[in-house]
C-alpha cells in the first residue's frame, strides 16, 4: 500500500532545507504510519535528493508527522539548478513510499 | 455584552497572486483589517536591483494594481490595510499610494511607511557566521545587494496607534502582519508569551492566502476542492484570548477544513515547538484543529516561549549566472535520444572550463526526483541542461549548445528554448535586535 491512500502531504522550503508533512485521513492509521514512516524509511527513499539527515517530529493529536530533510535543495532554493528549485514536489514523492 | 472580535482578511499570500479575491474579502467580509503577504526570500533582493536603477522603484509591481483596486472598498468600509509590498522601498511605496488615493480622489486616507530593516553591509561584523553553510560573511561581502533584519511587531503597532489607515513595511516576519493588528486592537503586553504564540498562530495559517482555503491541496478522486477556478481568500476572527477560526467566504469556491488547516500549520516548520519569530518563539506542537462549521475551524492551544532577542538577517548576493536549454523528443527511442543529445551537449560543454555543475535532466522522466524509479519510458521526453558558471558568455553557451543539437545531435528534436539569468543568493546571520531601529514615517491624502 502507498501513503497515498492513507495521508496527505505539503512540502515547504527554507534555505536548503526541505520540510515534509504527512497527515493522515484517519486517525485510526496514525500508529501504523508512525510505525512504518520512520525517518530511516525516508531517508532512504530520498537518497538520490536529500544528502543530509532527516528528522521526524510527531503531533499525534492532529494525526501527523513533520519531516525535515538537511541539505535537500540543490545547495538553496536560490542558487538550486534543480527546474523545481523549492522542492515543492518532493510532497508527492513522499507519498509514493509503500507502507 | 457580546465579546469583541476582530476580523482580518488574508489578501495575498505572495508578491504574484491574485487580485480578485482580494476585492471580493475587502467587499464582503466585514474585516477589520486586509492584509497582504508578498516577499519571499529572494523578493527583496530583486527589489534592491530595481531601486538601483531608479531610486524611485524597489517596491512590489503589482502594488499600484491591488491598491488601486482595494483602497476603495477598503476606505468606504473603514478597512485598514497592512502589506509589506514595500519591499526594498517603502517609503517610495507610500508616496505611489499615495498617489494612487489622490487619482481615486480618497481623502483623509493616512499612510504609514516602516522603514529601518535594511541593514547596512558595514554594519554586519565581517565573522559573522552565515546560518546556511556556516562560512563568515566576509567572503560574500563585496557581493552583497541587500540585507534586511525580520522585524517584529512594533513598528507596526506603533502607526496603527498613530492612526494609520495603510501601513507599508519592507521586511517584517510574515505573521507580524496580522499580530500586530490584534496586539494593537486588544492591547496586549508583547511579554505574554502564550498569547504571542497564539497570534503567530494565527498569523501563519493566514499569511499564505489561499494556502489555507483549499489552494495548493486538490488530489483529484482522493482530495477534490470544489469551485477551485473560483477560490476565496481566508478570514480570522480572533478574540481578546486568542481563540480564533479561520473561514471564508460564502459563495466562493475552495475549502477551509481541518485537513487544509493541518498543511498549512506545519507548512515551512521545522520543529514545530521552536518556530522562531522576532517577538516570540511559537510553540505550535499542542495546536488542535477542529470543524465548526462548514468552512470554518477553530485553532486552540498556540503557546509561546520568550522571544530569543535575535533578528533574523537575510542577505542577498550575486553568486554567478545559471544558463539553460531545453528541447523535446517525442515516439520509439525518445528517451534514448533525449539521453544522447544531453551526453553530446555535456562533452561539448566540458571542452570550456568553469562550470561549477552541470545537470542533465530528462523532463517527463527523472526531472523532479533524480531517478525515473524504474516507470516506464514516457512517449515524450524534454532534455533540460542547467548549468551555473562566474561569467553571463559561459553561462550563455548552455542554451546555445541545445538549441545546436538542431543540426548537430540525435534526430527529431524540437522546441527549443534558452535562458539567462543571474543568481541572486541568499544567505542569513543573526544579530542582536537592539541594534536595528525601526522608523515609520507618514502621508495624509
Amino acid at each position: 500500500m502507498k501513503l497515498h491512500e492513507v495521508a496527505h502531504s505539503r512540502a515547504g522550503d527554507k534555505g536548503n532545507i526541505a520540510n515534509i508533512s504527512v497527515i493522515v485521513y484517519r486517525q485510526e492509521d496514525y500508529e501504523m504510519v508512525c510505525q512504518r514512516l520512520t525517518s530511516e524509511v525516508v531517508k532512504r527513499h530520498f537518497q538520490d535528493i536529500a544528502i543530509g539527515k532527516v528528522e521526524r517530529f510527531e503531533l499525534p493529536q492532529l494525526g501527523a508527522l513533520n519531516f525535515v530533510l538537511y541539505d535537500a535543495l540543490g545547495g538553496g532554493v536560490t542558487r538550486s539548478l534543480a527546474l523545481d528549485q523549492h522542492g515543492k514536489t518532493l510532497s508527492s514523492l513522499m507519498l509514493d513510499i509503500e507502507i | 455584552m457580546s465579546e469583541r472580535k476582530i476580523r482580518l482578511g488574508g489578501g495575498a499570500g505572495y508578491s504574484g497572486d491574485r487580485i480578485e479575491p482580494a476585492v471580493d474579502l475587502a467587499k464582503r467580509g466585514q474585516l477589520d483589517y486586509l492584509i497582504f503577504e508578498c516577499l519571499a526570500e529572494r523578493t527583496i533582493a530583486l527589489a534592491q536591483k530595481r531601486r538601483l536603477q531608479d531610486p524611485d522603484q524597489g517596491y512590489d509591481p503589482l502594488l499600484t494594481e491591488r491598491m488601486y483596486r482595494c483602497i476603495p472598498e477598503c476606505h468606504q468600509r473603514g478597512v485598514r490595510i497592512i502589506t509589506n509590498m514595500g519591499a526594498a522601498n517603502p517609503v517610495a511605496a507610500m508616496k505611489q499610494t499615495l498617489e494612487v488615493c489622490r487619482h481615486l480622489n480618497l481623502r483623509g486616507i493616512k499612510i504609514a511607511a516602516v522603514t529601518g530593516d535594511d541593514i547596512p553591509p558595514q554594519h554586519i561584523p565581517p565573522d559573522a557566521t552565515l546560518l546556511e553553510t556556516g562560512a563568515r560573511f566576509e567572503t560574500i561581502r563585496d557581493r552583497v545587494i541587500s540585507a534586511n533584519a525580520y522585524l517584529g511587531a512594533s513598528p507596526l503597532i506603533e502607526s496603527l496607534e498613530a492612526g494609520a489607515n495603510v501601513i507599508i513595511t519592507g521586511r517584517v516576519a510574515d505573521p507580524v502582519l496580522f499580530t500586530a493588528p490584534v496586539i494593537h486592537a486588544f492591547g496586549w503586553s508583547m511579554d505574554d508569551w502564550d498569547l504571542m504564540g497564539k497570534a503567530v498562530l494565527m498569523g501563519h495559517l493566514m499569511e499564505c492566502a489561499g494556502h489555507v482555503t483549499g489552494g495548493y491541496f486538490a488530489d483529484p478522486g482522493i482530495k477534490d476542492v470544489e469551485n477551485l477556478a473560483d477560490l476565496g481568500f481566508p478570514i480570522a476572527e480572533i478574540d481578546s484570548k486568542g481563540e480564533f477560526t479561520v473561514s471564508k467566504l460564502p459563495g466562493t469556491g475552495g475549502q477551509v477544513t481541518e485537513a487544509t488547516c493541518k498543511e498549512q500549520l506545519l507548512y515551512e516548520i521545522h520543529d514545530p515547538a521552536q518556530y522562531y519569530t522576532p517577538d516570540v518563539i511559537a510553540d505550535l506542537s499542542h495546536v488542535t484543529i477542529k470543524d465548526v462549521e462548514k468552512d470554518k475551524v477553530r485553532l486552540q492551544n498556540g503557546r509561546g516561549k520568550p522571544r530569543s532577542g535575535k533578528l533574523k538577517v537575510s542577505i542577498g548576493y550575486r553568486d554567478g549566472f545559471i544558463g539553460e536549454g531545453q528541447i523535446s523528443y517525442g515516439g520509439p527511442g525518445a528517451e534514448a535520444r533525449a539521453r544522447l543529445a544531453g551526453k553530446i551537449v555535456k562533452t561539448r560543454l566540458n571542452e570550456h572550463a568553469g562550470y561549477d555543475d552541470l545537470r542533465i535532466d530528462l523532463i517527463g522522466s527523472d526531472a523532479l526526483y533524480r531517478s525515473n524509479r524504474g516507470s516506464p519510458a514516457p512517449f515524450e521526453i524534454r532534455l533540460r541542461v542547467a548549468g551555473k558558471a562566474s561569467d553571463r558568455e559561459l553561462a550563455d553557451l548552455i542554451g546555445r549548445e541545445v538549441e545546436a543539437l538542431y543540426t548537430n545531435g540525435p534526430a527529431a528534436g524540437g522546441g527549443a528554448m534558452k535562458s539567462v539569468k543571474e543568481v541572486i543568493a541568499i544567505q542569513s546571520v543573526l544579530i542582536d535586535a537592539s541594534e536595528v531601529k525601526p522608523t515609520v514615517h507618514y502621508k495624509t491624502t
